[in-house]
């Protein structure tokens, strides 16, 4: 088992984290969300997979070859989804907030900052 | 029978798909009639799982996946007392919601049903759920309908800023989750939490139980809203349309402690001891901070769905305390007090609904005096605010005294003064505000509630004048409220909730009725606890200050020159300070949670590796 892909999904939650907290435009920082969420993406697959093993479809190789575990190859993919979701919701929000005040800057959105 | 826990979750999802599919042929009070029959249905099925689940934990697993010789590969359903009590009192809540929201809207269309069901749907299976990657799902699902709801007000600029904030942070704690369920997955090889509780269990807890039990408590308090991961939920909460205000504030934030409690007993109470004194005081010690800074905040806001979001942060950090205790005491204690104080604190919001509806507007100030013609709505507003305040002998106060006499049989006395504090701060601010509003009491300015009026709430559903209030509004105002103070007065109420929490910290008997099919009826002979006079004197005492609280706000104008307003004014400075810090900025409420996180990491390795 290497540290690497546990050591670089850190760094991507850092990075993510980073960005959506200096953000100064939602579509940048929807993005960098879906930064974040691509750390639990490479978690996963990491904790499933094999050296030298074959993708876990079984109609073509032989009983008992070494493949890598289809569980977490399953949970990427529902997290992918909830991701698409989630990001979709997001990107409509900023859509309506370029819509209706003509900017994407999370400070000059805050209700207040327009007033005086 | 348990065989019909999934279709309380099915029949609202399908009813949703139905309304999205025709709505261009239905009318609006059809989509209004089907929604509420749908979450009805729901709730029918809700209790008959209560029923069932009294004399033995249900496990339903999908599609026929049982664990053979004691493996469970499958996704189950594991209804207790606990859950399904849970999810009777969400279902109830919608059905309600779904009452008030009869006349709410003038013009609304099948989404925000839709929305609403699947929501409910959501929050059904999240409660029932035995599978971690099942909790998550339904946790994101819930959360997204959650978030689409808040921001259902679109065109409005609070909703787009209050959802934003709410979506971004939330997101990031289920991903914290989501990695957290990864790592456990790692260690076991298995997703179903009495499989991986069997499986830690003996074990002594190393680096990587620890990260994931930190980064699976992280997403879950971010979903409670506990300090410092609170920020979000003001701004959410004061802005989203009063039915989904009820629902986020009486149910969501506390199903995110429910979930933490859960996971905590069937996962990580065998590797991590449950008479840890270190996993106690990292969370009753957060708990603490939370009670009083919402408290504080609360007592602080003139926006009054604001005002009652801050009690729902200091009332969940009372929560957390008693979860903290890490017994069955205080979780019976805490079970009580989170269904009391969902339901009071539903009544307020619809109060403050039916204002809204009124006088299109929800700051106390301008509201001064506007309430008067009130005579239901006034009158149910402040008992309830005092039943926040824990007045003796009702609901509120009886889950609260519970959870104290748990708090000090562990040692912790002065958990007690926490409680007093925090009762009184909220009740002492909701009874300004009633003194304020339905009175006419009370000074135009207010330094304590801040200078900067709320922006007007006028409901862009609502163009035309309202001079009457309508039944569909006050009956769940009444329904909430007598549910919530007569919740003591059940008979047994106290016996039975002691009895469910017993079953429920019993993770090896989990564990026997999910992996070896044993029934698991709730223990018959638990210890009874019952209200003492030390309880009945701390609820007195927080309702007096709270009235003495709410008192020298309003009487302010009267006691000019006096020691009192400089004290006034130095708490006014504080709790202007305290405002500045809830900035409405995504970016500070991130860093917040990072800073949050690191920290609670530390405080976990510090305390639980040795």
């Amino acid at each position: 088992m290497s540290f690497l892909p546990y050591a670089v999904a850190a760094w991507i939650v850092v990075i993510g984290l980073y960005g959506v907290v200096t953000s100064r435009n939602l579509v940048h920082l929807v993005t960098c969300l879906a930064v974040v969420q691509s750390a639990s993406y490479l978690v996963l697959l990491s904790i499933g997979y094999k050296k030298d093993a074959v993708a876990p479809i079984f109609d073509t190789v032989r009983v008992g070859t070494r493949a890598v575990d289809p569980v977490v190859q399953a949970l990427t993919l529902a997290d992918v989804v909830v991701g698409v979701t989630v990001t979709a919701l997001l990107l409509s929000l900023a859509v309506q907030a370029h819509k209706r005040y003509g900017t994407l800057d999370p400070e000059k959105l805050r209700p207040g900052s327009r007033r005086g | 029978m348990g065989d019909l826990a999934p279709l309380a979750i099915a029949v609202p999802m399908t009813t949703a798909a139905l309304l999205v599919g025709t709505s261009w042929l239905i009318p609006r009070r059809v989509v209004d009639v089907a929604s509420l029959a749908a979450a009805s249905a729901s709730a029918v099925l809700c209790a008959f799982l209560l029923h069932e689940a009294s004399k033995g934990r249900i496990v339903y697993w999908f599609g026929g996946w049982e664990p053979r010789h004691g493996v469970a590969i499958g996704v189950s359903f594991t209804i207790d007392q606990l859950s399904a009590s849970l999810g009777l009192f969400c279902a109830l809540l919608f059905v309600t919601a779904f009452v008030f929201s009869w006349r709410y809207f003038v013009v609304v269309g099948p989404l925000f049903h839709a929305l609403m069901l699947v929501f409910l749907a959501g929050m059904l299976g999240f409660g029932y759920t035995g599978d971690l990657f099942n909790l998550f799902v339904f946790f994101e699902l819930m959360s997204v309908a959650a978030y689409a709801l808040v921001a259902y007000d679109i065109e409005e600029e609070g909703p787009l800023q209050g959802a934003l904030n709410f979506a971004v942070t939330n997101t990031i704690g289920a991903f914290f989750i989501l990695i957290g369920i990864a790592l456990l997955y790692g260690r076991t090889g298995a997703l179903n939490m009495a499989q991986i509780g069997a499986t830690l269990a003996g074990h002594s807890p190393d680096g990587l139980v620890i990260v994931s039990f930190t980064l699976i408590a992280v997403g879950f308090l971010v979903k409670a809203a506990v300090v410092p991961f609170h920020f979000w939920l003001a701004d959410a909460y004061s802005v989203a349309p009063t039915p989904v205000c009820l629902l986020l504030s009486a149910a969501m934030s506390e199903l995110g402690l429910y979930a933490l409690a859960r996971v905590y007993w069937t996962v990580f109470s065998g590797v991590l001891d449950p008479g840890d004194p270190g996993l106690q005081a990292v969370l009753v010690g957060v708990g603490t901070l939370t009670a009083l800074l919402g408290g504080a905040m609360c007592f602080g806001q003139r926006h009054l769905k604001r005002m009652l979001a801050f009690a729902t942060v200091s009332h969940v950090g009372l929560f957390l305390i008693g979860l903290g205790l890490f017994d069955a005491a205080g979780l019976a204690g805490t079970a009580l007090f989170v269904v009391a104080d969902g339901c009071v604190k539903a009544a307020l919001f619809v109060s403050v609904g039916v204002i809204q509806h009124l006088r299109e507007n929800v700051d106390e100030l301008r509201l001064r005096g506007r309430g008067r013609e009130l005579k239901l709505t006034g009158p149910l507003f402040a008992i309830c605010a005092l039943g926040v305040a824990s007045l003796p002998p009702f609901g509120p106060f009886f889950g609260k005294t519970l959870v104290e006499s748990a708090a000090t049989d562990a040692g912790l006395w002065w958990v007690s003064i926490v409680f007093l504090l925090s009762s009184a701060l909220t009740g002492g601010a909701l009874l300004r505000a009633a003194g304020r509003v339905f009175l006419g009491l009370g000074p135009v300015r207010d330094p304590l509630a801040g200078d900067e009026p709320s922006p007007d709430e006028t409901d862009p559903e609502l163009d035309y004048r309202h001079d009457r209030v309508p039944r569909t509004m006050t009956v769940p105002a009444l329904a909430l409220a007598v549910a919530g103070l007569g919740l003591s007065l059940v008979p047994g109420i106290g016996h039975r909730a002691e009895r469910a929490a017993a079953q429920f910290v019993d993770r090896s008997a989990y564990a026997a009725s999910v992996l070896h099919g044993a029934t698991g009826a709730p223990p018959v002979q638990v210890a009874t606890h019952s209200v003492d006079a030390m309880g009945v004197a701390v609820g007195v005492g927080s309702v007096l200050v709270a009235v003495a609280l709410a008192g020298a706000a309003l009487l302010r104008g009267r006691l000019r020159g006096s020691a009192l307003v400089s004290v006034e004014d130095a708490a006014g400075a504080f709790l202007g300070r305290l405002r500045a810090l809830h900035s409405g900025l995504v970016a500070d409420y991130v860093a917040w949670l990072t800073v949050g996180t690191a920290l609670l990491a530390a405080l976990f390795a510090a305390t639980l590796s040795t």
